[in-house]
């Protein structure tokens, strides 16, 4: 799975610009699907199955986009201003790299701080695409850029820019590789931006109209030094969500899953997130309501460049879901 | 962006009588929640320019003007009719506390004129006078609590918790300027009906003139869903911040410029436009030698933000005209964007196919 995650991960996706991971996943789920169409907000709906006796419409999210910056203003030196595509924190942006849609890359810098400045506001950082002056620049206001890093392979543990949620993109694409036969309609959905709000999974969910919906995305860690309160860590096997700042799962979805795992004897870990919330909130909420859950892959550092995974935790996700998704499902 | 100019782009699309209505609209009275007074004055207007209009249960109107050949493309149009203001929650003997209703700074309320409730009773925002305020009050800006709408004892009389007020700000036309309490959004009130006016024959044109929008584009949310359109534009008034600074320094934040032509969208708070749709205004300004600008990316938002969520997804991109001082009970626009503004979406309308939803994003 190395080499189709770092494909992923590498990709340049922003909020609202998915379109060159969307060809990357269309690529390889097209032989593997019943139907590929791409919806008005850029999702891309994957179907594989037919409903047969105990068989559910299940939809499955993974986001394709990734946070990002946008250009606000090119000053008269050639200097670019931005503001956030996503929930970007200010303190990882110093001394990264940038590139922008249209292939241009730059560093991020900052002004001189003063001494009560602990930290580098957005409004005090630009970014240097290294012009000579404003005519130079090839970057114009409202141009969009990702946070340059190629993936770095430590073993079992991988690093990357955008784990969050290209991990689960390719988790979601093995699965269906791996998928022979199932009992569902199952419509995997490679969803759109879910970094400023879960918007394409909240229409995607519309259509499709589930009767089961399972978000899979990346989760925080307890496990570094002097880290927050947090019970997940990296190694221990995917997550199965309880609950985060947006959502409570279905109680029976989480002990579907569960058992399924304890029974496949498939390693799992249960989480509590505190903050931030997933897809499955979109579709936990559409029309009158659809059970959902989450299958979380548990992420060092979510939101910086240098985002870390165990790589044992993404293929037992694979595991997981394969079992989930093969047999009859009858939530209690 | 200011593309050169290859053909005069300023049509005659706003003349008099456009300038006419829109000090009508803007002098009307329509804090969200109550739009009845802009609502029947648009719906008189566009009477004969659609051919089925209807009001819904939250107020918006929704006019559909058909398309008259194939194949038909379903745009929806939005812009608001609702303004920021206030609402009295309690008092006695005249003076009145109120609520802010949409975002309005409460420190540039002191010393404002208000008109009060459905007959308009005139009413004045009082400040204390600086012979009566200390050297620290006069550093700290005031609360909403401390401010109070005075009607005067009779008028009082005639006056509920729960009635509406705004500024008293009258409608001028100051050599290249516009000026009026509620130019946001009632510019894209009368845009929105001379675009019916001048619907393209393959368009099918669903209007939505909106409620609510300033209090978390309310209106908006159920329109869309009601329309169902392919694709949708919102026609909205966006700040200029581009006055210069105190030390001439290049400011970095200015939203947008007067004189800089349409804001077109990229992304808001709640909104990324549709890359397709941006291109597309983009190059139609760019053929029609109309100048544009694109409004700096950041907060704020517009229509779109509801209906691009709507069922099962809907490409949008908002379109605005700048102004100075919005919010406040004096907006400054300028004639020339707003006839860009009506120019461009004419235009971009015409040129507009099912074709568009066909393109690589």
């Amino acid at each position: 799975m190395k080499p189709l995650i770092k494909k992923l991960v590498e990709a340049v996706g922003p909020s609202g610009y998915e379109g060159a991971v969307r060809e990357l996943v269309k690529k390889e789920v097209t032989r593997l699907a019943d139907e590929v169409r791409v919806d008005a907000l850029g999702n891309l709906i994957v179907r594989k199955g037919k409903q047969s006796a105990g068989g559910l419409r299940i939809m499955l999210s993974a986001h394709m986009d990734e946070i990002g910056i946008i250009a606000t203003h090119i000053d008269e030196d050639g200097f670019v201003r931005f503001t956030t595509i996503g929930g970007v924190g200010p303190r990882t942006l110093i001394g990264g790299r940038v590139q922008f849609l249209n292939g241009a890359f730059g560093v991020i810098a900052g002004e001189r701080l003063t001494a009560t400045d602990p930290v580098h506001s957005f409004e005090k950082m630009f970014i240097d695409l290294g012009a000579a002056g404003k005519a130079d620049c090839p970057v114009k206001v409202g141009d969009l850029a990702i946070f340059d890093r190629p993936m770095m392979d430590l073993g079992n543990r991988l690093v990357a820019k955008s784990m969050d949620d290209r991990i689960s993109v390719a988790v979601l694409i093995e699965t269906l590789r791996k998928l022979k036969n199932t009992p569902h309609e199952l419509y995997f959905v490679f969803s759109t931006q879910e970094e400023v709000g879960t918007r394409g999974s909240t229409t995607a969910a519309y259509a499709i109209d589930p009767d089961l919906g399972i978000a899979v995305d990346v989760t925080a860690t307890g496990d570094t030094p002097k880290g927050m309160r947090m019970a997940v860590k990296l190694g221990a096997g995917p997550a199965v969500k309880v609950r985060d700042g947006g959502m409570l799962s279905d109680p029976r979805v989480v002990r579907w899953m569960a058992d399924t795992a304890e029974a496949a004897k498939i390693p799992y870990q249960l989480e509590i997130l505190e903050a931030g919330f997933t897809d499955a909130r979109a579709i936990q909420l559409t029309r009158a309501g659809v059970p959902v859950g989450c299958l979380s892959i548990p992420c060092r550092y979510v939101h910086s460049p240098s985002e870390m995974v165990d790589y044992n935790d993404v293929r037992h996700a694979v595991s997981l879901l394969t079992v989930l998704l093969s047999n009859p499902i009858h939530l209690q | 962006m200011t593309p050169k100019k290859t053909s005069p782009s300023t049509s005659p699309l706003i003349g008099a009588e456009q300038i006419a209505l829109l000090e009508r609209l803007s002098n009307a009275v329509a804090v969200s929640g109550a739009e009845h007074e802009v609502r029947k004055i648009v719906m008189a207007e566009i009477k004969d320019l659609a051919d089925d209009i209807k009001v819904d249960a939250l107020g918006n109107v929704l006019a559909t003007k058909h398309a008259r050949q194939e194949p038909a493309l379903r745009v929806m149009l939005a812009a608001h009719m609702d303004e920021v203001g206030f609402m009295l929650v309690d008092g006695e003997d005249g003076l009145y506390e109120f609520a802010t209703v949409g975002g309005i700074d409460v420190r540039q309320l002191p010393g404002k004129t208000v008109l009060v409730g459905k007959d308009h009773l005139p009413g004045v925002i009082g400040a204390k006078p600086i012979h009566h305020t200390t050297a620290d009050e006069r550093r700290n800006a005031i609360s909403l609590d401390s401010l109070r709408i005075d009607v005067g004892n009779e008028n009082g009389k005639k006056v509920h918790p729960g009635d509406r007020a705004t500024f008293a700000t009258r409608f001028q036309q100051l050599g290249p300027s516009l000026v009026g309490k509620a130019l946001d959004d009632r510019l894209g009130v009368v845009t929105l009906i001379e675009l019916l006016r001048h619907a393209p024959a393959h368009i099918e044109l669903l209007a939505a003139f909106t409620v609510q929008e300033e209090v978390g584009l309310r209106g908006a949310r159920v329109a869309g869903y009601a329309l169902d359109p392919q694709l949708a534009f919102a026609l909205d008034s966006t700040p200029a911040g581009d006055l210069p600074s105190w030390d001439g320094a290049e400011s970095p934040r200015y939203n947008t410029r007067l004189d800089g032509g349409p804001a077109i969208y990229v992304a808001d708070q709640g909104t990324l436009s549709d890359p397709r749709l941006i291109q597309h205004l983009l190059q139609t300004a760019e053929t029609f030698g109309i100048p544009c600008q694109i409004r700096q990316p950041g907060g704020g938002g517009t229509d779109a933000g509801a209906i691009h969520k709507q069922r099962a997804g809907i490409p949008v991109v908002s379109v605005s005209v700048p102004g100075r001082y919005a919010h406040t009970a004096a907006l400054v626009a300028r004639l020339d964007d707003w006839q860009h503004t009506l120019a461009l979406m004419v235009h971009a309308l015409e040129r507009l196919t099912p074709a568009i939803l066909e393109q690589e994003r």
